[in-house]
């Protein structure tokens, strides 16, 4: 039997819980909240008290984002470089990952230290070398065919991001490939399967989950960078992030607040959306790759 | 065609793309970044000039480097040991006690790591606008105006907004990895320790952190290495170093001797002492928090 005096002391503690839960929530979904209310506010409504909620809905916001200030073509941009650079990063990860976990060979060492390697190379330290290359090798397409193209690309962003990621990737792939049982493609040896067929259609199929996460994690990854996106593209076919950076900083100097909380949210929907569908896997699918960016 | 051959036909087709990529992207950048250092490049002239170690010296006597220097330091103690408690406080909250609703809070604190970071640079920048900003009308609700501040615009204190918004950002995700290995401690452990009258603190400070220490001690790495990675991303969205340069860090500096600058040799001689300082610090950190581990 608890006294009176412990009950007192456990009530406490539960209210002292709940209470520290309570301002972290609050802390996260009022700030990320009126950045949606923001968004469909009038300009004049941004002097009085922030707390007030929005009159009506200044949809007008979105058509200024969109038209003004091109949100809606590096929307375009930005679909495009991660579509692309997810594809690239799955057709090329998934067959060195299943080759590198369950294949013995010569060299199969050394590569597995290589992707080990990758993953210390964090992507802020390259981003000028990188640059400083594809430069170089712009100067030199144009003096051979009088034009240079690998700046401002968006086909090459989506292959510096797939190539930044492989690391990662084949490492969370072949851990995962590891797990499996070895009987698959013993029995799809002996019906006469050759190794393309096996992978294809045995190894991979079993290997979605792992996938799945592939993308979802690749997904954030690509869709939020920005540091290479402004670095490789200067001059044009910006992504949605750098687009909402130049957004800020001209509707800021300009005090036209509207338009620029409009832009948040069309950068930070499709995530979110996409969080709340597959939360549940992507908390668990982080304790299994365990790699921060 | 041979079994061998067109076995090894097959591990080539497979390998060989990837191994490409990586070392066209990231190993030839990473080799170009310490060679470029030992190199005078850009700035008046646009030939490249062997120096040996003289950007190196430079930097030595460099007040801005130094500068930046501190205000990494600053940002990686502050931060490591903020989001730790706050990860580990909450994630021992929402795995031991039957808190009502603890999926949703799961779910709403691990939003900010989706978050882009130039939407988190927006959303602070409504937090601390120092006219109507949310955090100072909040202030303002409980009667608290002295504290008031300029939370971006005074040289003394924009280093702790920065530090806070990285804090905000950051907690969900390590939440989520020490709920993962504290869930996976048996119940039992618990039991036992409350039959003998041990109180929750003790619980904690002699079952949960000795049993998930190995997963703290690969965090305290990612500490390190996120801190000046995720700082300098929010630096160049948020504040560009200002005001005054007081929120100069690490790569935000090499960035814009680098890129901004065209300075590229010295730029990367930066490159290169952070590389080497963020290795060195985690090596020391892992090496300080070894323990032996222990089996359950």
């Amino acid at each position: 039997m608890k006294d009176s005096k412990e009950r007192s002391t456990d009530a406490l503690y539960k209210l002292f819980i709940y209470v520290a839960l309570i301002t972290l929530a609050v802390s996260i979904v009022i700030p990320v909240a009126w950045v949606f209310l923001a968004a469909i506010k009038e300009n004049v409504e941004f002097y009085g008290s922030p707390w007030s909620l929005p009159h009506g809905f200044h949809f007008q916001n979105f058509i200024e984002a969109f038209q003004e200030a091109r949100m809606g073509e590096y929307l375009f941009n930005s679909i495009m470089v991660t579509v692309l650079a997810l594809f690239i990063l799955l057709v090329i990860a998934l067959p060195a990952a299943y080759v590198l976990s369950r294949f013995s060979f010569r060299g199969n060492k050394l590569l597995n230290m290589i992707v080990k390697a990758g993953l210390f190379i964090n992507v802020s330290y390259i981003t000028v070398p990188i640059f400083l290359m594809l430069l170089d090798l712009d100067m030199g397409l144009k003096s051979l065919i009088d034009n240079g193209f690998l700046l401002n690309n968006r086909a090459v962003l989506a292959l510096v991001y797939a190539a930044t990621a492989l690391p990662f990737t084949i490492y969370l792939l072949s851990s995962y490939f590891q797990t499996l049982p070895s009987d698959f493609e013993e029995a799809a040896s002996i019906d006469g399967a050759g190794y393309y067929r096996t992978m294809f259609s045995i190894m991979l199929p079993m290997a979605m989950p792992s996938i799945v996460i592939v993308i979802l994690f690749n997904f954030l990854l690509f869709w939020n960078e920005y540091i290479m996106a402004l670095t490789l593209m200067p001059g044009g076919n910006q992504t949605l992030p750098v687009g909402l950076l130049n957004l800020m900083a001209a509707e800021r100097s300009a005090v036209n607040y509207g338009p620029m909380y409009a832009g948040m949210v069309i950068v930070m929907l499709p995530t979110l959306i996409l969080y709340i569908i597959v939360q549940k896997r992507l908390t668990q699918g982080m304790t299994v790759g365990g790699v921060k960016g | 065609m041979s079994k061998t051959k067109s076995r090894n036909i097959f591990i080539g087709v497979c390998v060989i793309p990837a191994l490409i990529l990586m070392v066209i992207f990231m190993f030839i950048p990473t080799f170009e970044v310490f060679r470029m250092s030992l190199y005078r490049w850009g700035g008046f002239s646009n030939t490249q000039q062997f120096v040996g170690l003289d950007n190196f010296r430079l930097l030595w006597n460099d007040m801005n480097f130094i500068r930046s220097f501190q205000n990494s330091i600053l940002l990686i103690v502050v931060v490591a040991i903020l989001t730790f408690i706050f990860a580990v406080f909450f994630a021992a909250i929402l795995t031991k006690e039957k808190v009502r609703g603890g999926n949703f809070f799961r779910v709403i604190f691990y939003i900010p790591n989706i978050l882009s970071i130039v939407v988190i640079a927006g959303i602070f920048s409504a937090i601390y606008d120092p006219s109507n900003g949310l955090l100072n009308s909040v202030l303002g609700m409980f009667q608290l105006d002295t504290f008031q501040q300029m939370w971006l615009g005074d040289q003394k204190i924009v280093i702790y907004s920065l530090a806070g918004a990285l804090v905000w950002q950051a907690i969900g995700y390590y939440m989520v990895m020490y709920m993962s290995s504290m869930a996976s401690i048996p119940a039992s452990f618990y039991e036992a320790a409350s039959l003998e009258g041990a109180s929750k603190l003790k619980q904690f400070t002699s079952i949960t952190l000795p049993l998930i220490w190995n997963n703290i001690r690969t965090t305290l790495t990612f500490y390190i290495i996120s801190t000046i990675n995720l700082s300098f991303l929010l630096v160049k969205a948020l504040t560009g170093g200002g005001p005054d340069g007081s929120t100069e860090v690490f790569l935000s500096y090499m960035y814009d001797q680098a890129y901004g600058n065209s300075t590229f040799g010295y730029g990367m001689a930066i490159g290169v002492v952070v590389f080497i300082f963020s290795f060195t610090l985690a090596a020391i950190v892992s090496h300080i928090t070894k323990r032996d581990v222990l089996e359950y």
